[in-house]
C-alpha cells in the first residue's frame, strides 16, 4: 500500500472503544508537501485518528502508512520525522519552557545533543517565546502553552507535521502567527496536518482538506475540489414560476417546492438543486458536474424555449462554510 | 533502510528536511540522563529525601535528650546508640522500613507512568519517539536510583548526626566481634545496598500498578498500600506458607550483615526474591503498557 506520493496514507482505519466505533473505516490521503485541515465537529473521531496515526492508540482494523512507511511497526524510523502537537500541549510545569523541551528533545534518539542547545533555542524564538524560555511551565498562560507545543513539533527539521487544534487557546494574533507558522513549513517542503473544528481558522492556509463526522470521513480532496462539490443551485428569477418549474423537471431537475421570495415586480424566485456530488456514501469528487448536459446556458436556453420569462439566472454553489455545515451538522450537536 | 522511498518523492528532496536520516541513533542514554535530572531536580524528590534524613535526627535528638538509660524497648539496637553513635543509622533504617520508605518509594514508582500521563507529557515522550519498553526501562531504573538514594541518605544522616551528637567507636557486632570505625561504615553502606535491593520488588510493583491509570495519586496509594498489606499478611502465623514469598518478608533482616563473618544466606535469598518481583510485575508493566492505548 504504501505510496511515496502520500505523507499520510490509511486504509479502513477503524477504532472500536467498547462498543462505539469511533473512528469507521476511513481513507486519508495525504499528499506530501500540502497542507491538510482535518475537520470535524467535536467528537468526531480526529483526535483518535490521529493518535492511531502516531502510534499512541492501536488501530481495530485497517492500514497506516505514515511518510511512505507502516505504522505502527515502523515508528521508531517514522516518529524522528513527525512533529507532533496532540489535543493541547503536554508539559513539565516545575520545568522551565527551555528544560521541558531539552527533556524531549533527548528523547528523541536521532536529535543531536551537540545542536540541543541552539535548536531549542531557535524552536524557541521561531514561536516568539524566547523571553519567556527560562520561566516554569507553571507560570506559562494556556497560549504560551500551545507555542511551547508547537516549538517542540518544531525541533528537528521535519517531514511532516501534525498539529491538532493548534489555535485553540490562542488570540486572534496568535491565530495568525500559526497560519503565517505553517506557511513557512510547507515552503520548506514540510507537509503539515492540521485538524480543527472551526472552518475558518483553517480555509485560509490549507490546500487541501477532509472532514470527519461521527467518525466516518464524508469529505476530501483539495480545496477547490470539496468546493466544487458543494450542492449546486439553479436560480431562476421569472413572473412565470409555474412554467419554470415544469422546464426543470423536464430537465431533471427537482424545483423545490416552497416558493421562495417574491419579489412584486420581478416575479418569483424558483430554485432547484443542481444535482452534483454527494451521492450515496458521501465521497465527493471533482467533476460531476461536468459530466452532465447541464451547462447554465442549456437551461436557460430550454426556459426560454418553454417560454419562461427569464429576469435572472444563476448557478450558485454552496461556500466551503455551507459545505462544512451541510455535512457535520449546525450548532452545538455534537457528533455521537 | 527508509531513504529509497524519500528520494523519488516529489516535494520532500530538500536536503534540510531529509536531514535527520542521515544520522545513526544514539544509544538513548540522554533520556536516562534527562529521566534522572527531571526526578531528583524535582522539589518533591528533595522534600522526601530531607523528610527521611529528619527520622535519623529525630532519633539521636530524642535518645540524646532522653538520657533515660535502656529501657528494654523500642527499636533494635536502640540502645547501643549512646554508646556509638554509628547505631544511629541502623536505628533510623529500622524505623524506615515499614513505612516511610515503602511511602516516599510508592510516590517515585507510582508516579513513573501515571505522573506522565497525567501531565500529558507521555504522548510527547512517545512520539519523540520512545520506544514504551525503553520508558518502561528508564522510568524503573530512575525509580531504582531512588530507592538507593533514599536509604542512602537515611544511613549518611544517621551517620552523621550520630557522630555529632555521640561518641563513635569500634563496632561490636551480633557476633561478638569488634570492627573499627571504617569497616563499620563500610558495613553501613552494604546495608543500605541490602535495603534497597529489599525495595526494588515494591518499586516493581509501583511501576505495574502505574501502567494501569492515568492517576498518579491513585497509583501511589496503592503501591503504599501493597506494602502495608504484605507486612500485615508476614505478621500473620496462620499464613506461615506464604510468608517467604511475601515482598516484604526480608525487610528486616539485614541484621546479618552484622556478623563477622557476614551472613550472606538472607540477602542472597531477599535478592532472589526480589528480582522475582521485579521479573513478575516487570512483565506484567510491559504486557499491559505495550499495548495499552495512550489517550491521555
Amino acid at each position: 500500500m504504501p505510496d511515496g506520493g502520500l505523507a499520510i496514507q490509511t486504509r479502513g482505519l477503524t477504532k472500536v472503544f467498547g462498543r462505539q466505533t469511533v473512528v469507521n473505516g476511513i481513507d486519508l490521503s495525504v499528499p506530501r508537501g500540502s497542507v491538510f485541515g482535518f475537520l470535524g465537529p467535536n467528537g468526531s473521531g480526529k483526535t483518535t485518528s490521529i493518535r492511531m496515526l502516531l502510534g499512541l492508540a492501536s488501530a481495530t482494523s485497517g492500514e497506516i502508512s505514515v511518510l511512505g512507511q507502516q505504522m505502527p511497526k515502523r515508528a521508531g524510523t517514522v516518529l524522528p520525522r513527525v512533529g507532533a502537537l496532540i489535543e493541547g500541549p503536554g508539559f513539565y510545569p516545575f520545568l522551565s519552557g527551555t528544560a521541558n523541551l531539552r527533556r524531549l528533545d533527548s528523547a528523541d534518539r536521532f536529535a543531536q545533543s551537540s545542536t540541543r542547545t541552539v535548536r531549542v533555542g531557535e524552536a524557541l524564538e521561531r514561536v516568539g517565546l524566547t523571553h519567556a524560555a527560562g520561566k516554569k511551565v507553571r507560570a506559562y498562560s494556556l497560549g504560551m502553552k500551545q507555542r511551547l507545543g508547537i516549538a517542540n513539533a518544531l525541533l528537528t527539521p521535519r517531514e511532516l507535521i501534525v498539529l491538532d487544534e493548534p489555535t485553540n487557546g490562542l488570540d486572534p494574533q496568535g491565530t495568525r502567527e500559526v497560519r503565517n507558522l505553517v506557511r513557512s513549513l510547507t515552503a520548506s517542503g514540510t507537509t503539515v496536518f492540521v485538524s480543527s473544528h472551526l472552518l475558518a481558522e483553517i480555509e485560509q492556509m490549507c490546500t487541501h482538506a477532509a472532514v470527519m463526522r461521527s467518525g466516518h470521513l464524508v469529505a476530501q480532496g483539495s480545496l477547490d475540489e470539496l468546493r466544487q462539490a458543494g450542492q449546486a443551485r439553479v436560480r431562476v428569477l421569472t413572473p412565470d414560476p409555474g412554467a419554470a418549474r415544469r422546464v426543470l423537471a423536464q430537465l431533471g431537475l427537482a424545483a423545490d417546492a416552497d416558493a421562495s421570495d417574491t419579489h412584486p415586480l420581478d416575479g418569483e424566485t424558483v430554485t432547484a438543486p443542481l444535482d452534483a456530488g454527494q451521492d450515496g456514501d458521501g465521497a465527493i469528487g471533482p467533476g460531476t458536474l461536468a459530466d452532465r448536459p447541464l451547462d447554465p446556458e442549456h437551461i436557460v436556453a430550454a426556459l426560454v424555449a418553454g417560454g419562461v420569462r427569464v429576469r435572472g439566472f444563476a448557478v450558485e454553489r454552496a461556500t466551503l462554510e455551507d459545505l462544512f455545515v451541510a455535512l457535520t451538522g449546525e450548532g452545538f450537536d455534537v457528533a455521537q | 533502510m527508509s531513504h529509497s522511498d524519500e528520494a523519488d518523492s516529489p516535494t520532500a528532496s530538500g536536503a534540510r528536511v531529509t536531514q535527520p536520516l542521515t544520522r545513526r541513533p544514539t544509544a538513548g542514554w540522554a533520556l536516562m540522563g534527562s529521566e534522572l535530572a527531571v526526578l531528583f531536580r524535582r522539589r518533591r524528590t528533595w522534600v522526601m529525601l530531607l523528610a527521611l534524613a529528619l527520622i535519623p535526627v529525630l532519633v539521636a535528638v530524642a535518645v540524646r535528650i532522653s538520657s533515660a538509660g535502656s529501657s528494654g524497648r523500642g527499636p533494635a539496637f536502640i540502645d547501643q546508640i549512646s554508646q556509638n553513635g554509628l547505631f544511629v543509622a541502623l536505628v533510623a533504617l529500622t524505623i524506615c522500613i515499614p513505612l516511610f520508605l515503602p511511602l516516599t518509594v510508592g510516590v517515585v514508582a507510582g508516579d513513573t507512568i501515571a505522573g506522565e500521563a497525567n501531565l500529558g507529557t507521555l504522548r510527547y515522550l512517545l512520539v519523540s519517539p520512545v520506544g514504551r519498553v525503553r520508558l518502561l526501562v528508564v522510568k524503573f531504573v530512575a525509580a531504582m536510583a531512588f530507592c538507593l538514594a533514599a536509604t542512602v541518605v537515611v544511613v549518611l544522616a544517621g551517620v552523621l548526626i550520630g557522630a555529632a551528637l555521640f561518641q563513635v567507636g569500634p563496632v561490636t557486632l551480633l557476633s561478638g566481634d569488634t570492627i573499627g570505625v571504617g569497616q563499620a561504615g563500610l558495613r553501613a553502606l552494604l546495608i543500605a545496598g541490602y535495603v534497597t535491593v529489599s525495595l526494588l520488588g515494591l518499586t516493581a510493583i509501583g511501576l505495574f500498578v502505574s501502567t494501569l491509570t492515568d492517576i498518579p495519586v491513585g497509583a501511589m496509594a496503592a503501591t503504599v498500600v501493597i506494602s502495608i498489606v504484605s507486612q500485615v499478611l508476614d505478621s500473620l502465623p496462620q499464613l506461615d506458607a506464604l510468608h517467604p514469598w511475601l515482598f516484604s518478608h526480608y525487610w528486616l533482616d539485614f541484621a546479618d550483615l552484622l556478623r563477622q563473618p557476614i551472613e550472606w544466606s538472607s540477602f542472597g535469598s531477599n535478592a532472589l526474591l526480589q528480582l522475582g518481583y521485579v521479573a513478575v510485575f516487570g512483565a506484567l508493566a510491559y504486557g499491559r503498557f505495550a499495548s495499552k492505548d495512550v489517550l491521555s
